[in-house]
């Protein structure tokens, strides 16, 4: 999987969960500063990254993960 | 084997309504992130003599008076509660002779904010099998006994309150109106939910709670649809356990069951432990939101961890 189809497919989980646009969900993006999304969105946004990418992202990972950069980072080492 | 059905529901809250602006005055907090959060609006808190015992009985006579039933006819009654006011007596015997229930079986039960499925479940299964004739089942909390005040990730949540619910044979010629449980435990997380010897107090892993709730939990509820020979389209209401509105209407969006179906009882009530299943029910109940004769479908959960969900058709 590319990074550009990782973030494709985020974008869609981040429009569904959290109701954010997709075409707003740029790789620089802050998920809590600029996204408003809170720390339980962030739990669904990973399980739903579980689903449909195949990795898992503990919860110990997850508070690092602050950018939606970082999502498609972790996604992608670990895919 | 002979059906059960449930013939009634009962509920009690407390009088003191603790609003977000009142809990903001004490931690820092605020009615903006309770409300995005946890979806509370207000809770009730009991006083400080007002006992779960109390508050279980009534509860209790509400769903006796509603059934029709005289108390001589109940042989069964199973209080769940995770907050009983002292470890022995037990909050069961107590409520029954109260409500002049003679000499009935009598015992409590611990599956923490699952407890009323499982007593629900445990009650069904002694009428089915013959053990008792008529059963009261009672959720009943005082979960602000055991609140750190000055812990906002948890005092904005937990509140009191009481529900029960009569269980009786099905009429004759009928389908049994609660279906098979399915239920389960995951001691492997106990300590995600916890109330210690040394505080005293309720302490939750927030974050993995939620996570484990919004993907554990819906094939348990639609395994117990498989098993009542339903999907959850047929399903008229969907009851949760109260625990935060973010979780259940995960849950519900899972199950493709439309938000209007799902009790959402938790924005005045908190959450209430073994309490809200059938506190959730009396309301809807008496404002005529109940389908009679319909599926509803059951689903708690909580510390332990542990889970139950059936299917029961709605008095």
């Amino acid at each position: 999987m590319t990074d550009q189809e990782i973030l494709a497919g985020l974008a869609e989980i981040i429009d569904e969960i959290a109701g954010v646009p997709a075409d707003e969900v740029t790789p620089d993006k802050n998920f809590v500063e600029d996204l408003d999304i809170d720390s339980l969105s962030m739990v669904e946004i990973a399980v739903a990254a579980q689903d449909k990418f195949g990795v898992e992202i503990p919860d110990e990972q997850l508070k690092d993960l602050k950018t939606v950069q970082d999502v498609v980072n972790f996604v992608s080492k670990n895919s | 084997m002979s059906g059960s059905r449930i013939l009634a529901f009962g509920g009690y809250q407390p009088d003191r309504v603790v609003t977000n602006d009142d809990l903001a005055r004490t931690v820092d907090t605020d009615d903006g992130w309770i409300r995005a959060r946890v979806g509370i609006e207000s809770r009730r808190v009991a006083a400080p003599e007002e006992t779960v015992a109390d508050m279980a009985e009534a509860a209790g006579a509400k769903a006796l008076a509603a059934s029709g039933l005289p108390p001589a006819s109940i042989d069964l009654v199973v209080v769940a509660t995770c907050t009983p006011d002292v470890p022995i007596p037990n909050v069961a015997a107590q409520v029954a002779h109260r409500l002049g229930v003679v000499a009935p079986a009598a015992y409590d039960l611990n599956a923490a904010c699952a407890g009323f499925c499982y007593a629900l479940a445990a009650a069904s299964d002694s009428v089915r099998a013959g053990s008792a004739r008529h059963a009261l089942v009672i959720g009943a909390e005082k979960m602000t006994a055991w609140l750190d005040w000055s812990d906002r990730s948890t005092c904005i949540i937990f509140a009191d309150g009481a529900g029960a619910a009569v269980v009786g044979p099905a009429r004759d010629g009928e389908p049994s109106g609660i279906g098979p449980v399915v239920w389960g435990s995951a001691g492997d997380q106990a300590e995600r939910i916890t109330i210690t010897g040394d505080t005293h107090a309720i302490r939750q892993d927030g974050q993995a709670v939620f996570r484990w709730a919004t993907t554990a939990l819906h094939p348990v509820a639609l395994e117990a649809c498989t098993r009542a020979g339903i999907t959850p389209a047929d399903v008229s209401a969907f009851v949760p356990h109260q625990a935060n509105l973010r979780i259940i209407e995960a849950i519900a969006r899972k199950l493709g069951i439309p938000r209007e179906r799902m009790a959402d009882d938790i924005v005045h009530a908190g959450n209430t432990s073994s309490a809200s299943i059938p506190l959730a029910l009396s309301r809807m109940a008496e404002q005529g939101r109940l389908q009679p004769g319909t599926p509803a479908l059951l689903l708690g959960f909580g510390a332990g961890l542990s889970y139950a969900a059936q299917v029961i058709t709605l008095p």
